[in-house]
């Protein structure tokens, strides 16, 4: 079910349809119920928008939180009236390391993922390989793996192979929050895509590699800009192998940076505020600049 | 999941069978073995992480279980076979019937919480009304935000002293002094259980909101006619041509749910005095808090086995969902 639901976005971004946002027009019949449903409707606005900002206090207040002064404020006012921004500059010579070393293996972890699904989603999605069900299987039983079971073994490999404390070792676990949902979404999408154009390709002689390469890469582009945005993210936010894998202060993710400020008694909460402000950018700019590849992502989330 | 059972829809291109000579029919074999390998060496990567990734460590996992696996090993390199020890001294340490009833709350409260409430949402926005798809995905920011962002915004929320909930609740005149939202024994699982909600409701409104697009408007136009609108079409027909949608998104809300660690580490780190303690956070503590790695081992395959439960119960109800 959830996989199908996968295979129609993808299918509905292959075609570049905007996705239905339920705006259907309504049909009264009556000229006089026109007006008064008119009315309804805003109100179902205003009534969604009251939702919305309950659900999102929290977002406003940490924005309006890291623009407090710092200090010994025992109350944080309710606007930032008077923003101040001395939260961020003290996060950023704080927090400015772990933000980039988060950086460099969230984009790490895109390169490897989009590098190993999107081979395997064409595999699985064109060719008839023994086992392909099994592998899909397996992909989906991952997702049941609790991620402390996986970093419990994890520990002990990566002592013996020195990976701990590493940015390639953090790149190497991370990507398995992004390996199999990016799998998934990649071959629901090629599912989608007409079959005749790859047989022509081969018919036309190009070997197995230039056929993915030139044909079946570019005509991905909207499953792998999806999948590589949600991988980021999910890389981004791990918090459970920063805190595993790593030991000391050297490869240290802002995630964990977040963690350790509000482990010890906080007295500066507009700095913490302030990291975590600067840790969720990637979210919110993914929310508003690549709404399309947010909804197709979305509803596979039920793979997630 | 109907995609393990779905055949994959291209063949390899391959010779019409019966024409030719041994020798041809020998090539032909040759290249449809080197085919076979071209189309398998597409799969070996994802094939081979997902063995390390996750094969290799279930596997050790299980094997740590039985084993006496501490600092020392790290050093000295020998985890001496203990049998059952592990299980033994995790299962009949007192910590252990806390866990597992924290374990039950958290999720129950979790899944009961998110699924009301983003049953609810959905249903509401199924309305037509302006500006509905702006608003529809706005509301997906609490999930995308990274698990620690949120948990450390919503321990300055509950914060007793100058935390905005209690002053709103002051100001309301409903509470004198503030409440130890994080920090009493009685109300911390509570609290954790409410942020959690917070986090699940984008995606049950997400899921809920596509199975709830599928039922087609005949059925309620038909419904309408028979008198059923408001609550009894809900009843009638949401309710029943929801059913799949809702046991998928209920057993995948429970395995996310029972392995949660961010948000509990992040707001309470299991405390105060343990009231916040789940299987998952107490497999983390005595792996790299007590360095006790055998009893973490057999703690998480605990938890994998209580997940392993609910995956059987996803797989029938994904069947279901199929048949449907």
């Amino acid at each position: 079910m959830t996989v199908n639901a996968l295979k129609n976005d993808a299918g509905q971004l292959a075609g570049g349809r905007r996705l239905a946002g339920g705006q259907r027009q309504l049909s009264s019949g009556q000229a006089g119920g026109r007006q008064a449903s008119e009315r309804k409707q805003w109100g179902s606005t205003a009534l969604a928008i009251l939702f919305l900002a309950i659900m999102l206090f929290p977002v406003y207040w940490m924005i309006n939180a890291s623009l407090q002064p710092n200090g010994t404020t025992l109350q944080t006012s309710w606007f930032p009236l008077a923003p101040d921004f001395t939260g961020y500059a003290t996060a950023i010579s704080q927090q400015g390391r772990n933000l980039g070393t988060s950086l460099v293996v969230s984009l790490g972890s895109v390169l490897l993922s989009l590098a190993i699904a999107a081979p395997a989603a064409y595999a699985l999605a064109y060719f008839k390989v023994r086992g392909a069900g099994v592998v899909l299987f397996a992909i989906l039983i991952s997702q049941m793996i609790p991620g402390i079971v996986v970093a419990n073994a994890l520990y002990t490999a990566y002592n013996d192979l020195g990976l701990l404390n590493s940015i390639p070792g953090l790149i190497l676990a991370d990507s398995s929050h992004g390996i199999p949902f990016a799998i998934l979404i990649i071959r629901a999408f090629m599912n989608g895509m007409p079959g005749s154009v790859i047989e022509a390709a081969r018919v036309d002689g190009a070997g197995h590699i230039r056929t993915f390469w030139s044909i079946v890469l570019p005509l991905s582009r909207n499953a792998l800009i999806t999948s590589g945005l949600f991988t980021f993210l999910f890389t981004w936010s791990d918090f459970l192998f920063a805190l595993t894998l790593t030991t000391t202060d050297d490869v240290r993710p802002v995630t964990l940076g977040i963690f350790q400020y509000i482990g010890a008694y906080v007295n500066d909460w507009s700095s913490v505020m302030a990291t975590a402000v600067l840790a969720s950018i990637p979210a919110i700019v993914l929310l508003l600049v690549a709404q399309k590849y947010v909804a197709a992502g979305t509803r596979g989330g039920a793979v997630k | 999941m109907s995609a393990t059972v779905e055949l994959t829809r291209r063949q390899p291109a391959s010779l019409p069978p019966g024409t030719g000579n041994s020798r041809r029919l020998n090539r032909r074999w040759n290249h449809r073995r080197r085919e076979r390998l071209y189309q398998w060496m597409f799969l070996v990567p994802a094939v081979a992480y997902l063995a390390l990734f996750f094969g290799y460590p279930v596997a050790k996992n299980v094997i740590m279980g039985f084993q006496e696996y501490s600092t020392s090993t790290f050093y000295t390199g020998e985890a001496p076979w203990v049998g059952l020890q592990n299980y033994v001294t995790v299962v009949t340490s007192s910590l252990f019937t806390t866990s597992l009833v924290n374990t039950a709350l958290f999720t129950a409260g979790s899944i009961a919480g998110q699924f009301v409430i983003g049953l609810a949402l959905a249903v509401f926005f199924k309305r037509k009304f302006p500006l509905n798809g702006v608003l529809r995905s706005l509301l997906l920011l609490p999930w995308l935000l990274p698990l620690i962002v949120s948990s450390a915004v919503w321990r300055w929320i509950l914060d007793k002293d100058s935390g905005a909930l209690n002053n709103f609740l002051g100001g309301l005149g409903i509470i004198d002094t503030g409440v130890p939202w994080l920090t009493s024994t009685s109300l911390a699982l509570a609290a954790v259980v409410g942020v959690n909600i917070w986090i699940g409701i984008p995606f049950n409104v997400t899921v809920l909101y596509g199975g709830l697009q599928d039922i087609p408007d005949e059925l309620y136009e038909a419904a309408s006619l028979d008198g059923a609108t408001g609550w009894r079409a809900f009843q009638h027909v949401t309710w029943p041509m929801l059913r799949p949608v809702v046991s998928v998104v209920l057993v995948l809300g429970v395995v996310y749910t029972l392995k949660v660690l961010d948000i509990i580490l992040g707001l309470t780190n299991g405390g105060p005095a343990n009231s916040t303690q789940t299987v998952a956070t107490q497999s983390y503590a005595l792996s790299f808090q007590e360095f006790k790695f055998g009893e973490g081992a057999a703690m998480g395959n605990i938890l994998v086995l209580i997940s392993l439960v609910f995956a059987v119960l996803y797989l029938r109800a994904n069947r279901r969902a199929v048949d449907e």
